[in-house]
């Protein structure tokens, strides 16, 4: 059998076992990697940073516990930072999983930070409905939120008093793993004119770019390694940060694995023998 | 008998795109109360799902089908959680508050991590450089896998330049195209269920 | 504690699979598809149809809120083969409503918006060489997209450097892919060494 075919029948649990001692040896062993801050992360972290003390910003953590690995450790720095600010954060989720994280991230950076539930943050829960949602908060806030999750009219709440819809906000910051962003910029950004900033998975996160360049957006931070820069910016150590090592090395071993692979492809072409794999083929064909 | 509901999406649809435009504080608040009751359907609709996952796991259970006793944890959990959830509330310490960051939380985040180990060995088998496009969007992949992570710029301080322009130029023109074809595809979607030429939402009739 | 131990036991659980399918992994699958289900009840009793139904029916005498509760009911008559007849006018109205509300958003945001960008004066220098990339790219991929005349001469020529165009997208979110799917697991991994074994500092 030569090395080509040897290599290509390789039993995909050894890919596994590779994968899984990518990620344990960096968290076991850190490698200290330097972090650096790409534009688009910055430009984010700048548009919150620019908001006077005491603005009134609604954060929309549209995500559930299948992406929380990267979404959850980036509603918590936000937070953190909007708190560090003394911003009043106007909190919601349009996925019903995503109620618990919601929770979870504001009291996890609220203990952090020092914040107040209904002085420095309010929580409204979950709502169904994607755009019927983003367009009633736009006409009529108390429409669609009568009360809080904890069940207080939003009158009884400082954050929210006299918060009819975006024009009492600042700023509308999403952070989704799905195409709730798509709607927040129809219509909470395109429709109502409220400025956005957009954290996304890492999947969507080169789908927004046309958006950065016609100012629909005015930052993105993508990703676990997004959330890991603005962790940097604002200077704490979360999961993040800690996971790029990992991240690093097993982006290193998965290219490596392409590569092997394509070379026992070249390999075993110029020794005349055609080992198949499923090719990615031609569009044109 | 589709005639009723073939009406009443004409209605509604052509009267929420009509509300867009139209600044009247009456004509608004028409349009937010029919957004309101949007929000009260939809949240039946996700109801509605649950109910069909129920019909399929208790059909399971009642005829003894291969697999049975899982659809049974299915099932006794669904009811446990919602019973639950609508007498102590869902709340962070409320019981269900806490099955969910024990049960719910862990499950899902571990099942989508799996992915992972699916992508890697996906990587190695199928990635392969064919032809011209394969081989452009290989190298890209690559550029990229390595460019954005705290690695690349150690390897070449050119790296995380590259990536930048690649996002920044190709990738914003492909999507900025992509977008545009997603928007009149839409646009022409939604327009064809308003005016009843596309009916397949309706079911069979 | 009990309960980081339950969600460390059910982790391993689906873990399982990477080496064979097994009774573990399908009792996890099983439990997450009910739990998920139950939990999605609970929250749209108690922060939908609380809210916005029961409190306003019952305590505002309002009674309005009749209509859309008739037609949620009328869409869960879906189940029964015999209701399809009556669930379709909860999905008629349901429909026609996002269908409505999709043409000014998907025009203004995703067509004028674009477009306007793309139509902006180039600037001098290599800032204006990337903008004239990515307004060829735009036209060329949109050839590609066009379906409707043959990819022969000017457009066939067009639509394949938007092909090249459209790799490189694809090539970059492959490799975002590949992020996102790590990072998933090395969530996972934290929590089963720092949580569950200490064997990391909190």
């Amino acid at each position: 059998m030569t090395w080509a075919r040897k290599v290509l029948s390789i039993d995909r649990r050894i890919i596994f076992l590779l994968v899984a001692v990518g990620v344990v040896l960096p968290l076991l062993r850190p490698l200290n990697l330097p972090i650096t801050v790409t534009p688009r992360v910055q430009a984010a972290y700048d548009a919150i940073d620019a908001l006077p003390p005491g603005s009134k910003v609604l954060l929309s953590m549209d995500y559930e516990p299948d992406i929380m690995a990267e979404l959850f450790p980036m509603s918590v720095a936000v937070l953190r930072h909007c708190f560090k600010k003394h911003l009043q954060v106007i909190a919601m989720t349009l996925y019903p999983a995503g109620t618990g994280l919601g929770q979870r991230a504001l009291h996890t950076a609220a203990k952090a930070e020092g914040a107040v539930l209904n002085k420095d943050y309010a929580w409204l829960g979950y709502k169904s409905g994607f755009q019927v949602v983003m367009i009633g908060i736009g006409e009529n806030l108390r429409g669609m939120y009568p009360v809080d999750f904890y069940g207080t009219p939003l009158d009884s709440i400082p954050v929210t008093r006299g918060v009819n819809s975006y024009r009492q906000m600042a700023m509308v910051i999403n952070l989704s793993g799905s195409s709730a962003t798509d709607y927040w910029i129809q219509f909470a950004q395109g429709r109502f004119h409220a400025p956005l900033v957009v954290g996304c998975t890492a999947v969507m996160a080169t789908d927004y770019y046309p958006y950065l360049s016609s100012k629909q957006i005015l930052g993105l931070v993508g990703g676990m390694k997004g959330a890991a820069e603005y962790e940097r910016l604002i200077g704490i150590l979360g999961d993040a940060r800690r996971g790029m090592d990992a991240q690093s090395l097993v982006h290193l071993i998965v290219a490596l694995l392409v590569i092997v692979g394509n070379l026992a492809l070249f390999v075993s072409k110029r020794a005349g023998e055609d080992l198949g794999g499923r090719a990615t083929g031609s569009m044109t064909r | 008998m589709r005639r009723g509901p073939l009406l009443v999406t004409f209605l509604s649809g052509a009267a929420v795109a009509a509300l867009f435009f139209i600044p009247n504080y009456k004509a608004q608040a028409v349009n937010n109360k029919l957004l309101e009751w949007t929000l009260v359907v939809y949240a039946f609709a996700l109801i509605l799902g649950s109910m069909s996952l129920w019909n399929s796991h208790a059909r399971k259970l009642k005829v003894r089908a291969e697999g049975w006793p899982f659809s049974l944890v299915t099932l006794v959990s669904l009811v446990v959680i919602t019973v639950l959830g609508i007498w102590k509330g869902v709340d962070e310490g409320s019981p269900v508050g806490r099955i969910y960051n024990t049960v719910n939380s862990p499950l899902a985040s571990t099942m989508f991590a799996l992915l992972a180990f699916v992508i890697a060995s996906a990587a190695f088998r199928a990635f392969r450089a064919r032809s011209v496009e394969a081989t452009l969007l290989l190298i890209t992949a690559i550029v990229m896998m390595i460019g954005r992570v705290s690695i690349g710029p150690i390897i070449s301080p050119h790296l995380p330049g590259i990536t930048e322009w690649l996002l920044d130029v190709p990738n914003l023109a492909a999507k900025r195209a992509i977008a545009i074809g997603v928007g009149l595809g839409a646009v022409s979607t939604a327009l064809k269920i308003i005016l009843g030429i596309e009916r397949s939402y309706l079911g069979r009739s | 504690m009990i309960e980081t131990w339950i969600a460390a036991f059910l982790t391993l659980c689906v873990f399982s699979f990477l080496y064979r399918e097994n009774p573990f992994y399908r009792f996890a699958e099983h439990l997450f598809v009910g739990s998920a289900a139950g939990y999605l009840l609970a929250v749209q009793w108690n922060s939908v149809l609380i809210p916005n139904v029961w409190t306003p029916l019952v305590h505002g005498k309002d009674l309005v809120v009749l209509i859309p509760l008739a037609l949620g009911l009328m869409m869960l008559a879906r189940i029964w083969s015999k209701g399809a007849g009556i669930a379709r006018w909860s999905i008629a109205f349901y429909v026609g409503i996002y269908s409505g509300v999709a043409i000014p958003g998907y025009m203004q945001a995703q067509i004028f918006a674009q477009l306007a960008d793309a139509a902006k004066p180039w600037p001098a220098g290599f800032a204006g060489v990337n903008a004239a990339l990515v307004f060829i790219g735009l036209i060329t991929v949109l050839a590609y997209f066009f379906f409707s005349l043959p990819h022969r001469g000017i457009h066939g020529v067009g639509a394949r450097i938007g092909i090249y165009f459209l790799m490189v997208a694809f090539g970059a979110s492959f490799g975002y892919t590949v992020m996102a799917r790590v990072s998933l697991l090395i969530s996972r991994v934290q929590f089963l060494l720092r949580d569950w074994l200490h064997i990391l500092p909190s």
